[in-house]
């Protein structure tokens, strides 16, 4: 960590107009852990090991880039794990067992559609009622994990009689066309979801408008922006990668299983908060997002792999939440 | 305008309820939710209605059954079990339990309001072996009979307890383990928690067994996934990795092996790894009978539901009836052990029954 501080203070100046600065600390500390995580155990240096990282990775990873543009519009959605619960009830109910026997196709749309519902419903709530996000989305939160439970008859829905479903996550598209490079749908699934997050928030009015209405909401509102529509559509789009993640969680564990999902919206935010994206709103990246939601799954499988106990795991990624917020802070400083 | 707009609002509110509604009616079948609402508002109302209806014996006595949770299928079948022994020796019950397993306080709040109702007696799974006792003395000093289940408490309060033997019965999977596995190599073990009386004692059960009797056996890693079916499919599958002559693998509840057997499966390690499991849930009959998991540990939650609400029946009438003037003594026996290897999946081909 000294060494951290010592180059935060060297470098600090050069970049300080940007963001660039946080996300080289949050990379250079992903690195750093890889190295010291290869050092130390040849397990966990195998490729085998690699793609566990990343499946490890992929549903926080999608919940945390959907998440991203909620907390760079300065607000905060806690519902995302219980909205991804939600829609891999509603997937099972649509195509799994002894349900409505729909084709997968439908079920995987139902679901997104499901997420992207609840996040609009968010939305309304916060931008035409005012009713502040922290407030609205926890609402949402208790009555998606009700809803799941309610809608499941407070059991799992399986998948059993469509093989075709775990493939979602678990199959391979890319060993399929390269024989031997069996890895799974989930790591493009990820990758591509990233990319897509990437380009709206770069390219498209709504990335604009988002990063604006977080700067100064007011100041957009005076610029003739409809700000309760577009904030409606960036908690939309939230939900809809909640659903992304419902459908890659059911197809994970080949199941939908209602009880689960609290306290995935925390990991998700956690995920966010590392990449250095600010909880004031206003500046973020989607690199910066999945750079964190990797520092959590490495950490957590290079200490598991050394066998250091799990209360301990806990401990160092707290202080590593802390450290990130707190190194954004000294840089806001410096640019104040 | 705005109370306009407000109105729009609330009016796309109500569709989306009324589609929410109409999702949730089309599969029909969903008694369980639904029943477990409106059972728990009436027998409430009548409690209030008449005051002691302990005391009266025209009154269909009425017995509380407070679960650690109600979102899992181990509950649901102690439930139906319940309702089945409420039916059958025609007593009213309500069954509720706090939204998770954590939450000592809320199950506390709920044995209060509980007692407030004035009830014939009360079953209890303590989610805290201590936390509860308070009330458990307050029970006791009004002469109204506690019935354990699932978990015990630290206490001599309650009349009986039906549960399962935990400690027993995971040494009974450690000594399963140790045979499959030849006596000797590494096996690692994931657990749902630190803390509840089940992971303690399930860990420790195996855990012990294993280092008394089995020497050349090493245990090189405990695991905590929360029940959480995902991360211990994450948990598991490190360990796995960073253990290739790994022989074995012990999950503690379903969630735990659950995990362990996706990790097992994405790995390739089908029939490589000796995995031995809690509960019987339908995934892990599958998973038995294609030959994946080598056993589980099968409790038999219908059947602690119903001895439980049957031992509280037995302690009313012990009550009522002057002659045994020490209830606490007489009704069921403690611990309604209910160590079943497999009860419910004899007809699988490798079930180790063990009685």
């Amino acid at each position: 960590m000294a060494v951290m501080d010592t180059t935060s203070a060297s470098t600090g100046k050069a970049v300080r107009s940007s963001g660039a600065m946080q996300k080289l600390l949050a990379f250079g500390g992903l690195i750093v852990l890889f190295i010291i995580f290869s050092l130390l155990s040849p397990a966990f240096r195998t490729f085998e090991n690699m793609q566990g990282i990343v499946l490890a990775t992929a549903v926080n990873g999608v919940l945390a880039l959907g998440v991203t543009f909620v907390i760079i519009s300065g607000g905060i959605d806690l519902s995302i794990g219980t909205v991804m619960t939600l829609s891999a009830v509603v997937v099972g109910l649509v195509a799994g067992d002894d349900k409505a026997g729909f084709p997968i196709y439908l079920g995987v749309l139902v679901g997104l559609l499901t997420g992207g519902f609840a996040g609009a419903i968010n939305g309304t709530i916060i931008s035409r009622m005012n009713v502040p996000p922290f407030i609205a989305t926890l609402g949402m939160m208790m009555i998606a994990r009700g809803l799941s439970l309610v809608l499941a008859e407070v059991k799992p829905i399986y998948f059993n009689n469509l093989p075709g479903f775990r493939d979602i996550m678990m199959g391979s598209v890319l060993g399929a066309v390269v024989p031997g490079m069996q890895v799974p749908n989930a790591v493009f699934i990820l990758f591509g979801a990233a990319l897509v997050a990437a380009f709206i928030l770069a390219k498209t009015v709504l990335g604009r408008y988002d990063v604006a209405i977080g700067s100064n909401e007011e100041a957009t509102r005076l610029s003739g922006v409809n700000v309760a529509s577009w904030k409606t559509a960036i908690y939309a789009l939230c939900g809809l990668f909640a659903g992304l993640g419902g459908v890659m969680i059911a197809s994970r564990l080949n199941s939908a299983q209602p009880a689960l999902g609290v306290g995935y919206e925390l990991d998700a935010i956690a995920a966010v908060v590392i990449g250095g994206t600010s909880l004031s709103g206003g500046e973020g990246t989607i690199l910066g997002t999945i750079i964190g939601a990797f520092i959590i799954s490495t950490l957590t499988n290079g200490l598991r792999i050394l066998n250091v106990p799990q209360e301990w795991q806990m401990v160092v990624t707290g202080v590593i939440v802390i450290l990130a917020v707190y190194m954004d802070i000294i840089r806001r400083r410096r640019q104040g | 305008m705005t109370i306009k707009k407000l109105m729009v609002v609330l009016g796309a509110l109500l569709v989306v309820a009324a589609m929410v509604s109409g999702c949730a009616a089309t599969p029909a079948a969903a008694p369980a939710p639904a029943a477990a609402t409106t059972e728990a508002a009436a027998p409430a109302d009548a409690a209030a209605e008449t005051e002691a209806p302990a005391a009266d014996a025209a009154a269909k006595p009425y017995i509380p059954v407070i679960s650690k949770g109600f979102q899992h299928q181990f509950w649901q079948a102690v439930k139906m079990g319940a309702e089945q022994a409420a039916t059958e020796l025609n007593v009213d019950i309500t069954f509720e339990g706090p939204p998770s397993e954590s939450d000592v306080d809320k199950q506390i709040e709920m044995l209060s309001a509980a007692l407030a109702k004035n009830p014939a007696a009360i079953c209890l799974a303590a989610l805290d072996a201590k936390a509860v006792i308070p009330q458990l003395e307050e029970a006791k000093s009004r002469g109204i009979p506690i019935i354990g289940f699932d978990s015990g408490v630290d206490s001599d309060i309650p009349v009986s307890t039906a549960t399962t033997d935990n400690i027993a019965a995971a040494g009974a999977a450690a000594d399963k383990m140790a045979e499959l596995i030849g006596g000797e190599g590494k096996v690692a073990v994931i657990v749902h928690d630190q803390t509840s009386r089940t992971g303690i004692d399930r860990r420790d059960g195996f855990v012990n067994q294993i280092e008394a009797q089995y020497p050349n056996i090493e245990i090189v890693n405990i695991d905590y996934g929360a029940g959480d079916q995902l991360k211990s499919t994450d948990l598991a599958k490190a360990v796995l990795q960073a253990n290739p002559d790994l022989k074995g693998y012990f999950g503690a509840n379903e969630g735990s092996i659950i995990g362990v057997l996706n990790a097992v499966k994405e790995l390739g390690l089908e029939g490589k790894i000796v995995v031995i499991g809690y509960d019987a849930g339908k995934q892990q009959k599958d998973a038995i009978r294609s030959g994946v998991e080598a056993g589980a540990i099968s409790q038999d939650p219908v059947g602690i539901g119903y001895k439980c609400v049957d031992a509280a029946v037995k302690a009313i009438r012990a009550k009522n009836c002057p002659r045994s003037s020490t209830p606490a003594s007489s009704g069921t026996t403690a611990r309604t052990s209910t160590i079943r290897q497999f009860s419910r999946c004899c007809t699988i081909d490798r079930a180790f029954g063990l009685m």
